[in-house]
């Protein structure tokens, strides 16, 4: 007992210290209690709301009442995959995600480098606020910016007529989305690049160039292998930001610009069919799953 | 005037991410056996109350976002003591499924829409009400009085509220000619310069335009449609589909689409046409020789109603010339008491003859086919209807 008495840490006294004492006996606990709220609101909250849905999408809804029918079947799942519809409204979701993500990492990279390794304190600060200003003002009013950009008798179409250019009908197209979706996620792709860039060494620049590397080759071998998981970081926002949006597509789409978010909504919002909606929400889950592998493998997860 | 647009799809979608969590844990167990149509609603014998006794205190609407307005609400509870708790709904689905179950116990009534109305009647979710007891509704349009979407055996299971043609709107510059048929917005000509709404309820339309164009088919009731029928509405819109610039979600897109020459026609509401007029804009609309759909709302009352007097004091209140006026010039839409008129002058003048609320011939009526859900259940009892939720997935399809 004694022995035991010594070996027990200093009480700095008050009513922590049975508890203190109980850590240090039981070394786990602490880690179990410290893990507790955490894990249990991803556990429930949402591997459960994930698990629901899962569950969800293999029913299906009484075409009259809307109400869910708890009968085990494909059905859902099999539409999607049959039903070529389908196959062309996801097929754009991930290709304009593909390529606003591309549009966003050309534009940021040349961007986060100038603000990490050239541009002074104060510029950088400045800089720094730019990027983030936009986030300050709503989604909305800026897809709405771009309509008043982009339209018929827009100030795009404006500007060109005055420079004696034809009218270029970009409003209401995917082209339109594309653009505007690149703008709206820049600064999540900004911001993880100029991370990578900033923690970059200037020891392997300098080193490179002892070596008698020229610019581009420092950049090509040197900076950009290293800033390559910052880029993936922030592919991940700009991929899953696009993936999931299905406002942009109602504002600025064109006739044919349906993402999978408008159907899951239209679906969930107009028909209650929310089985389907499931079943169709499966889509983007699997394809973050397989992105997310990816990135990981490129060590994305350590840049973030 | 501040919302007709808001009402009707803007909190559609802010709502869509919390109504997607709910409605999935919601729907969780949920058990219920087919409807079938040829049974009378579940509440069809259910008496409704003979005179309006005095009011609980509070009433409790879940409704479009602003149809209990400040002006016309906080009368109405100085006057009768009924203090209004109000949950503006984002859909007409979410107000099925929050009038599930009569209502819950929670609910006292529901300003639902023509493509809600037969859901709920079907439901069991709202009961019947006694017309005597609003004193205005020998007032009402005569079609508004018993309309089919709320009117079930000559059972009113709801008090009419407002309504709006679904009209053709063009630009007068690009047609100098007013055009009197549908076909304008299925004619290549027109190509890139059309809108229409991102509703799937549209199909009827083009429904209605296939009833007199290709009288082959048999249309009789756009929302009535076979296999058949459907498929062949479904291959016009699909072919409309390359000629549509934008599927237009709100009022207010639709008004910029004209006004910055985006497009030149498209199917619109009263409200649209009278806000760009109102800007000086070369704009006209139109209800074309084929006729035109509509939209109509229905104040119904929950069968598991706690707050009945205060509930049919409301409706005696929202029934009156003046408040229908009020709310009619709030949100751009057509009184059914025709005695609104003189009052909506009185509120925006020549609003009464803008909004068609001055028309009183059964011709007029008719030549608008009003909301209703599609059911598989078509009028003459068969199941060879097209149901909605098929309706949503076509449309899906047109839109590609």
């Amino acid at each position: 007992m004694s022995v035991k008495a010594a070996r027990r840490p200093p009480s700095k006294g008050g009513g922590a210290a049975p508890f203190q004492a109980l850590f240090w006996r039981l070394p786990w606990l602490r880690a179990v209690l410290l893990l507790v709220p955490p894990l249990g609101w991803f556990v429930f909250v949402y591997l459960a709301a994930l698990g629901l849905l899962l569950i969800t999408a293999f029913w299906t809804i009484d075409p009259f009442t809307t109400q869910v029918v708890e009968s085990w079947n494909l059905d859902n799942f099999r539409i999607i995959l049959t039903d070529p519809t389908y196959w062309t409204i996801i097929g754009r979701t991930v290709l304009i995600a593909g390529l606003v993500t591309l549009t966003d990492a050309v534009l940021a990279f040349p961007f986060a480098y100038f603000m990490a390794r050239v541009a002074s304190r104060r510029v950088q600060t400045i800089l720094f606020a730019a990027v983030l200003l936009p986030l300050w003002a709503s989604y909305l009013a800026r897809v709405y910016a771009w309509i008043l950009i982009l339209n018929h008798d827009g100030v795009l179409n404006w500007s060109l007529q005055k420079v004696g250019l034809p009218a270029a009908n970009i409003g209401y197209t995917n082209v339109a989305m594309w653009l505007v979706f690149s703008y709206i996620w820049l600064p999540f792709m900004v911001i993880p690049v100029y991370t990578a860039l900033e923690r970059l060494p200037e020891s392997l620049l300098e080193a490179a160039a002892d070596l008698g590397a020229r610019r581009w080759r420092t950049v090509r071998d040197v900076v950009l292998p290293l800033v390559l998981p910052g880029v993936v970081a922030g592919s991940i926002f700009t991929f899953s930001l696009t993936l999931g949006d299905y406002i942009t597509p109602i504002l600025i789409g064109g006739a044919s610009s349906n993402f999978i978010g408008n159907v899951v909504y239209a679906n969930i919002g107009i028909a209650n069919n929310v089985p389907f909606a499931a079943a169709l929400t499966m889509v983007p889950v699997a394809v973050m799953t397989v992105y997310l592998t990816v990135a990981q493998r490129l060590g994305a997860f350590e840049a973030l | 005037m501040s919302s007709a647009e808001g009402r009707k799809s803007f909190w559609r979608l802010a709502c869509v991410s919390a109504s997607a969590v709910v409605a999935i844990t919601a729907c969780g167990s949920s058990n219920t056996p087919t409807g079938s149509t040829q049974a009378p609603p579940p509440t069809a014998n259910m008496k409704p109350p003979t005179s309006v006794g005095a009011g609980e205190g509070q009433l409790n609407l879940v409704l479009w976002d602003g149809y209990a307005d400040k002006s016309w609400a906080d009368p109405f509870t100085a006057a009768t003591g009924c203090k209004l708790n109000l949950h503006p709904a984002g859909s007409s689905d979410e107000m099925v499924s929050l009038m599930k179950d009569g209502g819950g116990g929670q609910w006292d009534m529901v300003s639902a829409s023509g493509d809600a109305d037969l859901r709920l009647i079907y439901g069991g979710d709202v009961k019947p009400m006694n017309t005597d007891l609003i004193p205005d509704f020998k007032n009402f349009q005569a079609y508004f009085q018993s309309p089919p979407y709320n009117t079930i055996g000559g059972v009113h299971y709801g008090i009419s509220l407002q309504w709006g043609p679904n009209t053709l709107l063009y630009s007068t510059k690009k047609f100098p000619t007013p055009p009197t048929s549908w076909s304008v917005i299925y004619d290549k000509a027109n190509q890139g310069l059309v809108t229409v709404p991102d509703n799937p309820i549209q199909i009827a339309d083009a429904a209605l335009y296939l009833s007199k164009t290709q009288p082959s088919l048999g249309i009789t009731d756009p929302y009535e449609l076979t296999q058949k029928q459907f498929d062949a509405t479904v291959a016009l819109l699909k072919q409309q589909q390359p000629l549509i610039k934008h599927y237009w979600a709100l009022a207010t897109d639709e008004i910029s689409l004209f006004q910055n020459g985006d497009v030149t026609v498209g199917a619109a509401w009263p409200y649209q046409t009278i806000q760009l007029q109102q800007n000086g804009g070369p704009f006209a609309d139109t209800i074309p020789q084929e006729g035109a759909t509509g939209w109509a709302d229905t104040w119904m009352m929950a069968t598991k109603a706690p707050h009945p007097n205060c509930a049919y004091k409301w409706v005696q209140w929202v029934s009156t010339a003046q408040v229908q006026a009020e709310q009619a010039i709030s949100f751009g839409e057509t009184p059914v008491n025709s005695k609104a008129c003189a009052q909506m002058d009185a509120l925006d003048a020549g609003s009464c003859h803008q909004y068609h609320a001055d028309e009183t011939g059964a011709a007029y009526f008719n030549t608008i086919k009003f909301w209703k859900t599609p059911l598989s259940t078509c009028d003459n009892g068969s199941q060879n209807c097209v149901p909605y939720d098929q309706w949503v997935s076509a449309w899906t399809t047109i839109k590609g």
